[in-house]
Parts: C-alpha cells; sequence; structure tokens
C-alpha cells in the first residue's frame, strides 16, 4: 500500500541520490518546467492531472487485487459452510455479535471521515484534514483492541484454530444458545445428565434412542434414560442444528460438538486476522499521511495520497462488512 | 526526406548513433544500481539475477539428467533426486520464466517502445525487483536448510506434511509473486496513462500488447496463489485443516486454487514469448506485419480464456465428467488465438525478405517447437487421451516444448534483438548462429523422446524406470548437454561483447519501432526528444537503408 502512495510523491529523493543531467535539457524540451509550479510533480509525468489518474487508475488495480486476494478465503468459507452446515451453526453461538457491531460501527466511521479528509485535502483545509486523520487513526485502533478483546476470549475459552482447537465450554451452556433455544439447552443439559448416570451406574444396556418430533428421525437424537414423555421440536431441532446431536455430532450418542467443528474457528482466524493485517497496515498509511499533512504538502493540485488511502479504507471496510454478517450474523 | 514513425531525432548526438550519456554511465557506484528508479536499470538488474537464476536452475536440470542415465542409482541418491526436480521446477517457473521476458526484457525496452520516460511507478518497479531478491533468497535458503521436496506444485497433504523445508521455498513463491503483482500493475497503468500524443492503442507495438495481456494475468490471478500458499503455509504451521484431509481439509481445494493461478501463469509465461516473435518476425522479413490487429487482440483472448481453463490438470482428480467436459472444450478454444498468431507470422515471412541473424534463427526455432509444444497440448486436452497420459513424460515433453522451447527460445531471442540497444554492444553474430543451432537441436533431442517415453507409460518425477526406457532416457539427456553448451557459448560471446566498447548503432536491425530511434544505449531520459508518433508500429520499412559505415540502418 505505501508503495503505491508513495510513487505520486515527488522526486526529490531520487533527484538528490541521482542527479540528472539530463533533466534540464528534457524540461525545455516538453516546455512545462513544472518543477517550478508543481513541487509534487515527479518527474516522468507530465502534468498533475496524469499524474493523479495513473495514481488512481493503479490504487483500483491494487484494490483489484486485494478482492482476489481475500476471494481465495470467501471461496473456501463458502465450500466448508456448504459442506458442514452444522459446524457454523454451531461456533457462531461462541462469537459476540455486540462486540462484532461496535466494530462494525467504528469502521464505518473512520471510512466517513477519511472520505471527508479527500475533501478536505483538495480544498488544502490542512486542520480539517489533519483532524479527520486523526479520527479515523482513532477508529482504526479502536477496531484494533476490540478485536484484541474478543481474540483473548477467544483464546481464554480454548477456540484456537484447527488441531488447537479445544472449546472449554459446551455449546448449550453458552448464554447466546440459552437465550434462544431454552429449551434445548435444558434438554441437552438432560441428555448429558443421564448419560452421566448411565455411565456412573455401569449399564451394559445399549443406547436407547429418544423420540424426535415431527419431522426428525427417530436415531438422530441422542438417548434419553430415563426416557421423557413428549420430545419437542424446540427441544431438539436447535441441537440437530447445531450437529450437537445426530449423524454429524462427534459423538452420536451423548451431545457433544459436531465434526470438523475447529474448521469453523481456522476460517474465522484467518480471514478476520487477514482484515486485522490490512487494518494494520492502514493505520501505518494513514500515520504517515497525517505526517505529511501536517506539512500542509496537499491542495487540488496533489491529493492523490489522501484519496489512495481512503480508497483502500473503504475497501478494508467493505471486506469487513461482509465478514461480519458471514461470521458473526449466521441463523 | 522521409522520416521514420517520428520527428524525433533519428540520428542521435554522434554519427554512429551511439550516445556519450547514456543510462548506463549516467551514474557509477553499486548504490546507483540498487536504487535506481531507472526502469532500464531495474531491467537490467532484473535481467542478470533471473540469467543467474537460469544458470541454477539449468544445472538442476542437467544433474537431473544425469541421474536418469542409468534406471536405479547413478550419481544422486532418490529423495535428492525428488528435491533436484523440486528446486528446477519451482526456479525455472517463479524465478526464470514469469518474471524472464516481463519484467526483464519489458523493464528495459517497453518503456521505449511506447515512447514513455519511465514506468508509471519507478518506486513499485524497484519494489518489485527488491522482492524479487527477497523470494529468491527464501526460496535458495530451502536448497541450504533441507531442499522441498514436494515437486513444484506443492500438493496438499505432502506439502502440508513432509519434513523438507516447505515453508520458506513456499514464502518465497509468496514473494515472488507480489513481484509480479507489482510488475504487472506498473505496466497496465503506464500503457494506458504514458502513452505520448499519437500513440493510440493500435499504434503499440505487438510486445507491448503481449505484455499488457500479460500484466492482466498478472494481476488478476496471482493474488489466488498468493493466498493459497498462505493457507498451505498455515495449515503447516498450525494445522488448520483447510486442505489436509487428516484435519476435515480438502486437497482438491488446492489443486482448483493451486490451478487457479497457475493455468493462466502458463499464459504470463508464454503470452510476453508471442509479444518478443512478433517484433522479431516482421524485422528480420523487412515486411509489414500480417493481421496485426488480430494478433494484438488474440493476445487478450488467450489471457480471458486462460482463466476458464484450469481444470484440464485435474481430470483424473474425481473432478464431474459435466466439468471435465467444459474445461476441455474451451482448451479447445485456446487453440484458435494462438493458431491465428502462428499463422499470421507465416504469412508475414511469406514473400519477405528474410534475414537469417540470430534473433531470427530464434524466433523460426520457437515457431517449429511451439507448434509442437502446443498441438501436443491438445492431445492433453482430450479427456480419454488424457487419463492415459496423465503424469507421464508426455506431459513433461508437452510443457517442456511451450516454457523452454517457447518462453526460453523467445527470451533468447529477445536479449539478441535487443541486446545492442540495451548495452550498446553487439555480439560475435557467428557465434550466436552457432549457439542458436546447437539451442534448436539441443531441445528437440532433449524432448522429442520424452513423447516417445510418456506414451509408453514412462511416469513423470520418477528416480527408477524400466530397462527399455534407457535408450529414449539417454537420448534424452545428450540432448541436455547440447543445450547446456549452447547456453554456455551464448553466455561466453555475450559477456565478452560487453567488454568491448560500445558499437553499436542506434538501429542495427531495422526495426520501425521506437526503441530504434534513440541512440544505444539509450540515454537516462530515453529520447532527446519526445516522439510524436504518426504511423503503425511495423510501418516504414522501405523508408530505411543499411549503412555499411555505421553496420546499422538509417532513414534514406
Amino acid at each position: 500500500m505505501s508503495e503505491h502512495t508513495s510513487e505520486t510523491r515527488d522526486d526529490a529523493p531520487a533527484g538528490k541520490s541521482s542527479p540528472p543531467p539530463a533533466h534540464g535539457h528534457a524540461e525545455h524540451d516538453h516546455g512545462h518546467g513544472h518543477g517550478h509550479h508543481y513541487p509534487n510533480l515527479a518527474h516522468h509525468f507530465d502534468t498533475p492531472q496524469q499524474q493523479f489518474d495513473a495514481g488512481k487508475l493503479g490504487i483500483w488495480l491494487f484494490l483489484l487485487t486485494e478482492v482476489l486476494f481475500f476471494s481465495g478465503l470467501f471461496c473456501a468459507y463458502t465450500i466448508y459452510r456448504a459442506m458442514r452446515p452444522e459446524v457454523f451453526v454451531y461456533a457462531h453461538y461462541f462469537l459476540d455479535t455486540k462486540l462484532g457491531a461496535l466494530n462494525t460501527c467504528v469502521l464505518l466511521i473512520s471510512s466517513l471521515t477519511a472520505a471527508w479528509a479527500v475533501r478536505n485535502a483538495q480544498l488544502a483545509e490542512t486542520r480539517k484534514l489533519v483532524v479527520n486523520i486523526v479520527i479515523t487513526i482513532v477508529c482504526a485502533c479502536t477496531f484494533m483492541v476490540v478485536k484484541y478483546v474478543e481474540y483473548s476470549h477467544k483464546f481464554h475459552d480454548g477456540l484456537l484454530p484447527g488441531a488447537r482447537f479445544h472449546p472449554t465450554e459446551q455449546v448449550w451452556e453458552l448464554e447466546s444458545f440459552k437465550h434462544k433455544h431454552p429449551e434445548a439447552s435444558e434438554y441437552a443439559e438432560h441428555l448429558t445428565e443421564a448419560a452421566k448416570a448411565k455411565a456412573a451406574a455401569g449399564a451394559a444396556k445399549p443406547a436407547e434412542p429418544a423420540a424426535a418430533a415431527g419431522e426428525h428421525k427417530a436415531g438422530d437424537a441422542a438417548p434419553a434414560h430415563p426416557p421423557i414423555e413428549r420430545v419437542t421440536k424446540e427441544q431438539v431441532e436447535p441441537l440437530l442444528k447445531a450437529g450437537v446431536l445426530g449423524e454429524k455430532a462427534e459423538n452420536p450418542t451423548v451431545p457433544s460438538k459436531p465434526r470438523n467443528a475447529h474448521v469453523f474457528f481456522s476460517i474465522y482466524f484467518f480471514m478476520t486476522g487477514l482484515h486485522g493485517f490490512h487494518v494494520v497496515a492502514g493505520i501505518i498509511v494513514w500515520v504517515w499521511l497525517l505526517l505529511r499533512a501536517k506539512k500542509g504538502v496537499f491542495d487540488g493540485n496533489y491529493f492523490g495520497p489522501i484519496d489512495y488511502a481512503a480508497l483502500y479504507w473503504h475497501l478494508v471496510d467493505l471486506i469487513w462488512i461482509y465478514l461480519f454478517p458471514l461470521l458473526y450474523l449466521i441463523h | 526526406m522521409a522520416s521514420p514513425s517520428t520527428t524525433a531525432d533519428v540520428v542521435a548526438p554522434s554519427p554512429a548513433g551511439r550516445a556519450d550519456e547514456n543510462y548506463l554511465t549516467h551514474e557509477k557506484g553499486f548504490l546507483s544500481w540498487i536504487l535506481t528508479l531507472d526502469h532500464k536499470r531495474i531491467g537490467v538488474m532484473y535481467l542478470c539475477s533471473v540469467l543467474i537464476a537460469f544458470a541454477v536452475g539449468g544445472l538442476f536440470a542437467l544433474m537431473v539428467r544425469t541421474e536418469l542415465w542409468s534406471p536405479g542409482h547413478t550419481i544422486v541418491d532418490a529423495d535428492t533426486y525428488n528435491q533436484l526436480f523440486t528446486l528446477h521446477g519451482a526456479i525455472m517457473v517463479f524465478l526464470v520464466i514469469i518474471p524472464g521476458i516481463p519484467a526483464a526484457l519489458g523493464n528495459i525496452i517497453m518503456p521505449l517502445q511506447l515512447g514513455a520516460k519511465d514506468v508509471a511507478f519507478p518506486r513499485l518497479n524497484l519494489a518489485s525487483y527488491h522482492l524479487w531478491l527477497v523470494g529468491a533468497a527464501l526460496m535458495l535458503s530451502s536448497l541450504v536448510i533441507n531442499a522441498v521436496d514436494t515437486g513444484w506444485t506443492f500438493y496438499a497433504p505432502y506439502s502440508t506434511s513432509t519434513a523438507t523445508a516447505v515453508t520458506p521455498a513456499a514464502f518465497g513463491a509468496f514473494i515472488l509473486g507480489f513481484s509480479s503483482i507489482f510488475t504487472g500493475l506498473n505496466f497496465i497503468v503506464t500503457i494506458h496513462k504514458m502513452r505520448p500524443p499519437g500513440m493510440t492503442f493500435f499504434r503499440m507495438p505487438l510486445y507491448v500488447w503481449a505484455l499488457y495481456a500479460t500484466a492482466l494475468i498478472q494481476v488478476l490471478a496471482t493474488p489466488v496463489i498468493g493466498i493459497t500458499l498462505l493457507m498451505m503455509i498455515v495449515e503447516r504451521a498450525f494445522g488448520i485443516g483447510i486442505f489436509d484431509p487428516a484435519l476435515g481439509g480438502d486437497p482438491v481445494l488446492f489443486q482448483h486454487f493451486f490451478w487457479f493461478y497457475s493455468h493462466p501463469a502458463v499464459y504470463i509465461m508464454i503470452v510476453p514469448a508471442f509479444g518478443v516473435i512478433s517484433e522479431i518476425i516482421p524485422v528480420f522479413s523487412r515486411k509489414r506485419m500480417f493481421g496485426y490487429k488480430f494478433i494484438a487482440i488474440s493476445s487478450l483472448a488467450i489471457a480471458f480464456l486462460g482463466f476458464l481453463v484450469w481444470g484440464h490438470h485435474m481430470f483424473v482428480s474425481g473432478q464431474s465428467v459435466l466439468a471435465g467436459t467444459i474445461f476441455s472444450a474451451i482448451t479447445f478454444l485456446i487453440a484458435i488465438p494462438t493458431a491465428i498468431k502462428v499463422f499470421n507470422w507465416i504469412a508475414t515471412m511469406y514473400k519477405g525478405v528474410i534475414h537469417l541473424e540470430t534473433p531470427m534463427l530464434y524466433a523460426l526455432a520457437f515457431l517449429w517447437v511451439f507448434t509442437i509444444g502446443g498441438l501436443t497440448g491438445i492431445f492433453l486436452a482430450v479427456m480419454s487421451v488424457d487419463v492415459h497420459l496423465h503424469d507421464t513424460y508426455f506431459v513433461v515433453a508437452h510443457f517442456h516444448y511451450v516454457m523452454m522451447g517457447g518462453a526460453i527460445t523467445a527470451l533468447m531471442g529477445g536479449i539478441h534483438y535487443w541486446w545492442p540497444k540495451a548495452f550498446g554492444r553487439t555480439y560475435n553474430e557467428k557465434l550466436g548462429q552457432i549457439a542458436a543451432t546447437l539451442v534448436f537441436i539441443g531441445l528437440n533431442v532433449t524432448f522429442f523422446p520424452q513423447f516417445v517415453l510418456g506414451t509408453r507409460g514412462m511416469p513423470r518425477r520418477y528416480y527408477n524406470y524400466l530397462p527399455e526406457f534407457q535408450g529414449l532416457h539417454q537420448l534424452s539427456t545428450i540432448g541436455a548437454f547440447i543445450l547446456g553448451t549452447g547456453f554456455l557459448l551464448t553466455a561466453g560471446y555475450l559477456i565478452k561483447s560487453l567488454k568491448k566498447k560500445a558499437d553499436a548503432p542506434a538501429n542495427p536491425w531495422g526495426g520501425t519501432t521506437l526503441e530504434w530511434l534513440t541512440t544505444s544505449p539509450p540515454p537516462y531520459y530515453n529520447f532527446h526528444t519526445p516522439p510524436d508518433v504518426t504511423k503503425g508500429p511495423y510501418d516504414g520499412y522501405e523508408e530505411l537503408t543499411y549503412d555499411e559505415k555505421i553496420r546499422g540502418y538509417v532513414a534514406k
């Protein structure tokens, strides 16, 4: 990213390291003498407009590569979600929708201030430009702090990617699950208790499947001992959908987690991690632009870097706008 | 006096078209090179690095071929053999062919052909080269640690479980991907925004068109291999279970991702080669390019279709017959724009005044070997045939005819064609012709027997083989050493040419594209006066005449 914006800077450092004797000659031929009028115009461009257009096309192409870069992960997400819907239903109870929503708001605000900063740069409003960039940076840092809080909760609860995935809590014990499906949570507790009691009693009797409600096959649900008189749809369906019971579960006889549940957290950490990396890269770019903005280098003839950084920032925002519902708002 | 296509000073400062000031002598010292923003210097650094990598990759190839001289152990053990062919493939693909024509020759020549002062983003251009160095270092570090043995394709789950140093090699390829993206992005913007007045899209040389199509593929395909390799590295490090079936992952997904990039990458390698050939053939036939627009557009057609055929690498991976049929049909379609090019080149030569100098010899060699390489690709696109030939030496022969015979032959042709322009020196023409002949013979002796081996069932990447294959294997090994001799000779006379005084005229071959209007080597700012383009790139051969005194072409 920084390379892109830096391209459109004036060529002063290069000029120092490589004084071009032909420069004056070339300028006479062109008859622009642009070195005097536009201090930020690089030597190989004829006009600020050409420089701006080149940068703009460049940043759009760069954003295109970014979209394609993330597309591999979105593709993996789509495939695994289609293959294992229960894992995604199971896993979403572990995510904190409130923190996700907070981060969405924070990023949206920062996108607004980034867009505003472009206008400030065009009008050479240095003070407002600095304020808007600072707000953008503060929002970006807030986002990272919230992410840190989320990640540390996940690490603490054993929700790690891949082979290290050992959740300390069962999904039906979670507040988010209880709140939505109180009957199912109770039922799962009940089944677990029953299985424990049975194990304690050392009963050798083979598992006797509970009668599942309505459209579900009898074999889907786990055993109940002592048998529950009537199993309702509310009790069993959320558990089946989350792969806690039934053939998708790790253990078909007692409430457990779905097989390959760790894949969700692999994808979750990979996507949010890569997104977070882009937020950090954005913060670095904004800090650099803040230092330049303070010097008042941006005006109507030279506002490209702010424009490009804002475009990049909108893309980072946009990717989050997709990640939030895909990861947090699964139903 | 009829001037060629521009009003620029055709005859540069000194009578012979030599410049006193040029980009090579402009500044001195190591830092003036490694930190330069000049596209020509970056191109020269790329060229040197790519050729060094080519020598290393070639050495590995010779070791592989020597090992295959006899069944069983010849010079190395089986594990070392796996590492040798892996590094040969990875180096040749990622370090040599992909950056070879676009980043090395393209950087030196493309802005000159376009009439621009530089590429749009000189710093990004330098960053691209620095990333190449980092990527190369990482890839070669694997050699020192415990050389990677997965094959250049890094297929999961072997790549996620082998004990060899896959991570540095894959991370190197990841970094090289960014190097390639930066070059592509830079070229697209340069071609769109840096054209001088009069340089319309259909006045651009075909090399520029080819680089444009290549750049589109680089930008659109490379990010996908980036994320794929990153996932593979993370899979190795944390066992995330995306590709590893033991953890619930899908190894075929890796293949899809890999070939979504790597098939278009085949066109990153060959389309610029088409561009070089399109420059050489009209100049050495002294005839206007036949079907210019068709060749230009066919590059874009190949780039587009190249994205829709990756499944033809996976006919035996268990993908559905329907998917296979569609991939197969689209693969056949690619033959059309490719044939358009070949027929137009031949039509250009028809009734031309053909000059058989070294670049043209390489171009003719290209036509021969690339046609064989391309047509055998059609065999492999037929699903039923591919099931038989999949992972045999037939495939090895096919892609070496295209990559080595196509891309490297064109790279050699391009190097010889633009050598006087880039370095201001002429090389020994006689030795050039001998080397080109050796390369052509070596190529065919090395790879043609492999077609036969493949159809008879010799599987690729095998250390051992049945005794009845030995004769053909030995023939192939002899060919490899003929090739090596040809390249060694080339290195010798090219290096020798650098030691003599600058003697190249501005226009040694009688080209009409813009790079021949400036001095050899070009000045720091490319043109003493900016070109004002009024004609197509291949117009005006009749307006040039050969001047014995300067051994180059001048306006009549």
